[in-house]
């Protein structure tokens, strides 16, 4: 296995969704190669902190107005529903 | 009659990667009319939304406006809503949906999300740098924000959209293919090439001895 077949392995291997023999060969290869070890490394790191970061609070402005447009619709869509109240 | 009463801002957001366990409650609660599940499901989901249509569209006013409409639709159609899938799924292809539209009217040359894309150019790592352990850690939590923000603005859209779905929103890459309208070797493609692209650009950030 070369480096380039790392790579185009690479978010099947990260996302576990390989065959068991060519998760193997992979894992042979890194265990020789740093460059590609550091490669899915940092790879990884990008994912997860992207994926473990949290969303902003909505801008004060942004939320008002949702919630208005929410209060007025479902105010007209459920006019009998007095469960909130 | 009362106006219906929001809930507020939770104190402590739910990580990323947490849809609450109580979910089907207040889903199945809200579909039988009761408004106040549907106010928590929004309070628990409006941050996350608006960051997707932020991210797709790059623009405020037409993610705020997508966000807006994605949530009277969920409303609206909530009784179409079988629970096949999780709730907050089927909400973020109700908001990919809006978002989608927002952006092509604005971008009316943007690339289309379904056509062939090459990506057959040459994807070895340039800059092969290591990071070392927690390098998110040498950053305020409002400055990674910001990088992470700007990372992802410059990806083009068929990427960043693809990337947004699947490695920030968690979905599976079959829904990400379904939402998307595309095949599930070409989300596997684009998000290869996304991560790539995005990992390049966060090395200037993270790699050792920067910002220490």
């Amino acid at each position: 296995m070369k480096c380039k077949d790392i790579v185009k392995e690479l978010a099947d291997y990260l996302d576990e969704a390989l065959d068991p023999c060519l998760r193997t060969s992979i894992e042979q290869h890194l265990g020789e190669c740093k460059d590609c070890r550091v490669v899915v490394d940092t790879t990884k790191q990008t994912i997860d902190i992207f994926c473990n970061s949290e969303p902003a609070p909505l801008p004060p402005t942004t939320r008002a107005r949702l919630h208005d447009a929410l209060v007025k619709h479902l105010r007209r869509a459920r006019p009998g529903n007095t469960s909130h109240a | 009659m009362n106006s219906p009463k929001l809930d507020p801002v939770p104190a402590h957001p739910l990580p990323s990667q947490v849809v609450k366990a109580d979910e089907p409650v207040f889903v199945a609660r809200a579909k039988a009319g009761d408004v106040s599940a549907f106010e928590t499901l929004v309070s628990r989901y409006e941050r996350k939304i608006f960051r997707l249509t932020q991210n797709i569209t790059q623009n405020r006013e037409d993610a705020e406006d997508a966000m807006q409409e994605a949530f009277l639709k969920a409303f609206e159609h909530l009784g179409e809503f079988e629970g096949n899938s999780r709730f907050y799924t089927w909400l973020v292809r109700i908001a990919v949906n809006q978002a989608l539209m927002k952006l092509r009217r604005r971008r009316s040359n943007v690339v289309s999300l379904d056509d062939e894309i090459d990506t057959g150019e040459d994807m070895m790592p340039r800059e092969v740098e290591d990071w070392g352990p927690s390098p998110m850690e040498r950053y305020e939590q409002t400055e990674l924000s910001e990088i992470l923000s700007r990372v992802i603005s410059e990806l083009d859209p068929p990427f960043r959209i693809v990337f947004q779905l699947r490695d920030i929103e968690q979905l599976s890459t079959e829904e990400t293919a379904e939402a998307l309208g595309l095949s599930v070797p070409a989300v596997k493609s684009r998000l290869l090439r996304a991560r790539l692209k995005l990992r390049q650009r966060l090395n200037q950030y993270f790699r050792r001895g920067t910002n220490s």
